[in-house]
């Protein structure tokens, strides 16, 4: 099948002898297009969304008599019920779910491959130990933990914070509640993937081939097992932020997300979904921020493999 | 012996479990009864909090709601005041232990076959085209698929009903609304397993003796390379049986999903804790489950 056919490998053709494994994984990422063009997407996007407040002539939260207009010159991708320029909202809303993806997925990697791997080597009564922590974890339906912690240390804050403080930075108070209960969750599912897979790895030949040559637990899991799990570790890393900008969505959804007049695409497509009705069709409301989210995602799934690839040669097409 | 020994401490984790959700949402401040529509004077709300013990220590109520549980009760929905939580459970988990259902069979009956496919034409057009589509369905979620689904399908071409659960055709778009994501990260799980898998040593074997790829795809490969999948569909399963907020909403679907989320908001305890127990027994069976078939599919893996 393909894996013996002669796809010119990437070892022999940027086989420079100087450089290390890990330039040569840049050098095999430079090369995949789909993971380029997204990285230049991302760039763009990031650029635009910085810009976007000095190149546009509409602020995002101002009110104006004209509501739902349909996508036009004048407003590129319509406005919404309040008559607020849609695109500039999409703009600002930018920001806070890229920031929020890229929060989740830090925790979901610092937290939950250290404790996924720790539990599969050691095994054991450890092993039963941290994975009935995230049993627990994960049997509460994170929805509820995340509800009640997000209201619970509202409330504390309130209680803390004089009132009149509290206008200003309300909002950003908010933001940090969101990813406190984000990254709560978000390590959970990588600590059960990697656990299972260094399970199956820690019995192979060449762990047991290392622990004869004398190398040290945290050498054999660093050096050797871990990187066989690479792969699956980017794979789920791209798949966490996704989730994560979707749960921030769902969030917004209830009202413990990003709060208005504050928007993020999740509850730009909320508010969408709102205005559904069997009379008119407000299709730019959903269909916008629809498409900023799945764009933006795409990217960001398109540079993961293209990564994955990169740094497992035996897996790059 | 093992899987014993993990049935046997389902029933403590789930206590445990139901006096963590009951802690957290009794402790939470805020109570049940705090966004009534009138503010009941100082008396009747003691009243009130009385007659469903609210007054007493923690640790008493606990121990009552345990004794209700052991002969089966749920106890009262304290929001739904006309209604016990029993009522609200056998109303509703139906409905969404059907949409979950199909939602799953939907998810990994498009799932598996692609992600299969796509490792199957590995670096060929077929690979990229069904590539794109499993990752275009993990960047579409739910929430923007069901008002889409709805647009199109119902409200402009009137082919499916927009919404509410009465004849089989009610079901179609909710089950593509809900299943779609996780058929995307089925097919991803399973093309890179089956990529994994490829390079083993025991493909080398079977191919040296001269099986045909088919056979080594299926037979040899597929068992190795599901694991990722079958570990992912217990969680999966669960959650998708306790029904969906976002889902059930967009299309008024009359399941337990939205009853999970308002409950929460509003700190009706005796259905937080009721709908909590309902998902953590489902979870903890199907990774019980996982962990068996682990066992059974890959001989290596010993517990």
């Amino acid at each position: 099948m393909e894996a013996t056919e002669s796809v010119p490998s990437p070892l022999i053709s940027s086989s420079r002898p100087h450089l290390s494994p890990n330039q040569r994984a840049w050098q095999r990422f430079k090369r995949n297009r789909p993971a380029m063009i997204s990285v230049w997407f991302l760039l763009v996007l990031l650029t635009l969304i910085f810009l976007w407040p000095l190149l546009s002539p509409y602020r995002p939260d101002t009110l104006s008599d004209a509501q739902f207009q349909v996508p036009s010159l004048q407003h590129w991708c319509g406005t919404d019920v309040h008559g607020r320029d849609l695109l500039a909202r999409l703009m600002s809303g930018a920001r806070i779910s890229l920031l929020v993806g890229a929060v989740g997925a830090g925790v979901s990697l610092i937290i939950g491959v250290a404790w996924g791997a720790i539990a599969g080597y050691v095994g054991g009564r450890l092993d039963d130990a941290m994975m009935r922590v995230v049993d627990v974890l994960y049997s509460l339906p994170s929805i509820v933990f995340v509800i009640v912690l997000i209201t619970t240390l509202e409330d504390l804050v309130k209680r803390i914070v004089p009132k009149g403080f509290l206008t200003d930075t309300g909002l950003s108070v908010r933001l940090v509640l969101l990813f406190v209960g984000l990254g709560a969750i978000s390590w959970l599912t990588m600590a059960r993937i990697v656990r299972g897979q260094v399970l199956s790895l820690r019995t192979r030949n060449f762990v047991d081939a290392s622990r004869a040559l004398g190398a040290s637990h945290a050498r054999i899991l660093w050096h050797h097992i871990l990187p066989n799990i690479y792969g699956i570790i980017i794979v789920y890393l791209t798949l966490t932020v996704p989730a994560v900008m979707l749960y921030e969505s769902f969030l917004s959804y209830l009202g413990l997300g990003i709060q208005p007049p504050m928007a993020s695409w999740g509850s730009l497509i909320a508010e969408g979904a709102g205005e559904l009705n069997p009379i008119r069709i407000y299709w730019w409301l959903i269909v916008f921020p629809g498409a900023a989210l799945v764009t933006a995602l795409l990217a960001l799934n398109f540079i993961g493999d293209g990564l994955r690839d990169a740094f497992d040669p035996r897996s790059a097409v | 012996m093992y899987f014993l020994k993990r049935l046997a401490l389902m029933l403590p984790l789930l206590l445990f479990i139901s006096f963590l959700a009951f802690v957290l949402v009794r402790v939470a401040p805020g109570g049940p009864f705090d966004k009534e529509h009138r503010p009941a004077s100082p008396e009747i709300q003691r009243n009130i909090e009385a007659k469903y013990h609210l007054d007493e220590p923690i640790w008493k109520q606990y121990l009552r709601y345990l004794a209700d549980l052991a002969n089966g009760d749920f106890g009262p929905s304290l929001k739904y005041r006309n209604h016990s939580v029993n009522d609200i459970i056998r109303q509703g988990l139906p409905v969404s232990l059907t949409l979950g259902f199909l939602a799953f069979c939907f998810a990994q009956g498009i799932g598996i076959p692609l992600g299969f496919f796509t490792a199957a034409r590995r670096g060929k057009w077929g690979d990229y085209a069904g590539s794109f589509l499993a990752i275009l369905f993990i960047c579409v979620p739910g929430f923007v698929v069901g008002p889409l689904l709805i647009m199109t399908f119902a409200i402009h071409w009137h082919l499916f009903p927009a919404a509410l659960w009465e004849t089989p055709w009610h079901a179609v778009l909710p089950t593509i609304a809900l299943g779609i994501y996780f058929a995307g990260k089925i097919a991803r799980l399973m093309r890179e397993g089956m990529i994994g898998t490829m390079h083993e040593g025991f493909i080398t074997t079977a191919r040296a003796k001269g099986l045909s790829e088919n056979a080594i795809l299926l037979r040899h490969a597929f068992r190795l390379a599901v694991l990722p999948v079958v570990s992912y569909s217990g969680p999966l399963l669960a959650d998708l049986l306790t029904g969906s907020f976002v889902v059930e909403n967009i299309f008024q679907i009359p399941g337990i999903g939205v009853f999970l989320v308002n409950s929460s908001l509003n700190r009706d305890y005796t259905m937080v804790v009721g709908l909590v127990l309902l998902y953590a027994a489902l979870l903890l069976i199907m990774n019980l489950l996982v962990d068996v078939s682990y066992s059974l599919l890959d001989r290596r893996v010993q517990y």
